[in-house]
């Protein structure tokens, strides 16, 4: 399975990892794509540290164990970075993603990493855009433009469409998630 | 005309169950399910269904409930987990006692204790004598297409059985997967309208359903039941047929994955078939000759069918995700070494207890049974015969 790409998402309960992967997986479905995104539920409550996973690949994807070495990482919280082991498992050309304000450089020689370190102030562009620091679309934002594991190109119209369905409810919030996806696909760095 | 879908495996099952529309739906929410009946309720509540949803107070009620609906001559389902099941006990009893051919996912999740909510099957092999009619399923898709495929099977006149359609809790309810739902006019059209023999609310020819059964009877009844089950098998594979010519997926009643030239293989059934079909795809590029058996059909067992696949093997090595404490190994192991007696194959038939309470399995602990296997096969010495998979000692 050469073209199989693994996502570890790393977020504190209530952060929307999950609905993060579950976002990518449908868009990438959408690209004709076979995808898996799935949560691994643990004794989670709201802050305490999670995970979420995707698989995304061009052949059928058939395995359902955990992912333990995945090429991508997305940290949803720099808090994170002192609890948790993020770089475990990833391979040495792999991608690292971290919402900080940290500079990508000093991160990367921090977390002894040797693969890509990239960095985007998601906190501060969910705030401006949404009105409240939810990390995870704007991480999502950053996950694409780092890896290119989809087209840019349709896929904001792609997740406008699911947002629809998920904010039938809400539309206002619609809006904000866009610009925040956009605006850390622009502003993310390694 | 299908649709691609990206869904969990609960969203897909909700999605089978609008499409059947059940006449009434009696359920209790349990993690892992609650997901599936909490969207079903939703189209209740949306009037996408025609479904009477009956709230309950536990899933004893919930069976019971179901039952009585059945009993009353409607399509009824209910949907359940671990605990939940194991609440439903004697009344599963009672459903497949008095044939009612009620369909009921079950998202296979650990029973207690000490508690877990992961997935492992100690809940569907608990109720593997009650006289329901088992599917398991590798992933979200196999577990919509039994589910539509069971109704069939269950209603059919030569079972009148009830089904469970079991998928792994977590590992497939929660996960989001590629998925192909058929159009609401093809299964509305497969299941057909459900019209009861003899039921309750038929003023026409009032019946009593459930009265007492003693000695005179009730053994010509167990009897009857009998022989219902071993009609499953033909009527599983016939559904199975048409059901090929809407979906265009091929079903039988285990799935033989390169077993046809194989030396040594895996039993296993739900979603840890896939990841032990990566394994046989890694040992088959090693030029080991790997094999796996993907149990669909587990009650009734389908014992002739499944030693006449093995038979050729020099050993295999059956994957049981729930213990019987029995000290005799797990329940799929019981039942094969029980089908391979009457058969003239000669192998080495070896038990892996792994994954119970969610432990994850991985491509390379499948892959390190397949040496074992192979150990075996070469030098004919089983050293254990039932082993316990990643597990700490």
């Amino acid at each position: 399975m050469a073209s199989l790409t693994e996502i570890r998402w790393h977020g504190r309960g209530g952060q929307g990892g999950k609905t993060a992967s579950i976002l990518l997986g449908k868009v990438a479905a959408k690209t004709g794509r076979n995808i898996q995104a799935f949560p691994e539920y643990g004794p989670e409550r709201m802050g305490a540290p999670v995970l979420a996973y995707n698989r995304i690949s061009e052949d059928k994807i058939t395995v359902h164990c955990q992912v333990t070495e995945p090429g991508t990482v997305a940290v949803l919280d720099p808090t994170l970075l002192d609890v948790v082991d993020v770089t475990q498992g990833v391979p040495a050309e792999g991608k690292i993603i971290v919402n900080t304000t940290e500079d990508p450089t000093a991160l990367k020689e921090k977390l002894g990493f040797d693969g890509e370190v990239w960095t985007v102030d998601a906190y501060g562009i969910s705030t401006e855009e949404i009105g409240a620091p939810f990390p995870n679309t704007p991480m999502l934002g950053a996950l694409v433009k780092a890896t290119g594991i989809v087209p840019y190109e349709g896929f904001l119209e792609q997740v406008k469409k699911e947002f629809e369905k998920k904010f039938a409810h809400k539309p206002e919030v619609i809006e904000g998630n866009l610009a925040s996806i956009e605006r850390a696909y622009q502003e993310v760095k390694k | 005309m299908s649709n691609q879908v990206a869904l969990t495996g609960n969203e897909v099952m909700a999605q089978a169950m609008r499409q059947i529309n059940p006449d009434v739906v009696a359920a209790y929410p349990i993690t892992p399910q609650t997901a599936m009946v909490q969207l079903f309720s939703q189209f209740v509540a949306d009037g996408k269904v025609d479904t009477e949803y009956v709230t309950v107070e536990s899933e004893h009620s919930a069976m019971s409930a179901t039952v009585g609906a059945s009993a009353a001559g409607s399509r009824a389902m209910t949907a359940t987990a671990a605990n939940g099941l194991a609440l439903m006990w004697e009344v599963l009893y009672i459903a497949s006692g008095t044939r009612l051919p009620i369909v009921m996912p079950v998202v296979n999740r650990a029973l207690s204790g000490p508690i877990n909510i992961h997935c492992d099957h100690s809940d569907a092999m608990g109720a593997r004598d009650s006289g329901w009619i088992q599917f398991f399923a590798e992933n979200g898709q196999e577990a919509y297409d039994n589910a539509i495929q069971a109704v069939r099977i269950s209603e059919h006149e030569d079972v009148r059985l009830p089904s469970i359609v079991n998928l792994d809790g977590f590992i497939i309810s929660h996960a989001v997967e590629n998925l192909e739902i058929l159009a609401d006019e093809d299964v509305e059209e497969f299941v057909g309208d459900y019209q009861a023999d003899n039921y309750l609310l038929n003023s026409e020819d009032p019946i009593a359903v459930g009265p007492l059964d003693l000695q005179d009877f009730y053994f010509e009844h167990k009897m009857q039941q009998a022989v219902a089950a071993s009609n499953v098998k033909d009527v599983v594979l016939e559904v199975a047929k048409e059901y090929e010519e809407i979906s265009g997926r091929e079903y039988g009643l285990f799935e033989e994955y390169k077993l046809d030239d194989a030396e040594v293989a895996v039993v296993a059934l739900g979603s840890t078939t896939g990841t032990a079909k990566a394994a046989v795809d890694n040992l088959r590029e090693q030029g080991v000759k790997a094999g796996l058996l993907k149990i669909r059909l587990y009650r009734p067992f389908p014992a002739e069918e499944i030693a006449n696949a093995l038979k050729d093997l020099d050993a295999v090595a059956i994957l049981d995700r729930a213990d019987t404490f029995s000290t005799t190994g797990g329940p799929v192991y019981i039942d094969t070494r029980a089908a391979l007696y009457d058969s003239d194959a000669d192998l080495e038939v070896v038990n892996y207890v792994y994954g119970l309470g969610g432990r994850d399995i991985k491509v390379e602990e499948i892959e390190s049974v397949f040496e074992d296997l192979q150990q075996i096969a070469e030098t004919g010495n089983v050293e254990q015969k039932i082993n316990y998979l990643g597990v700490r000692e």
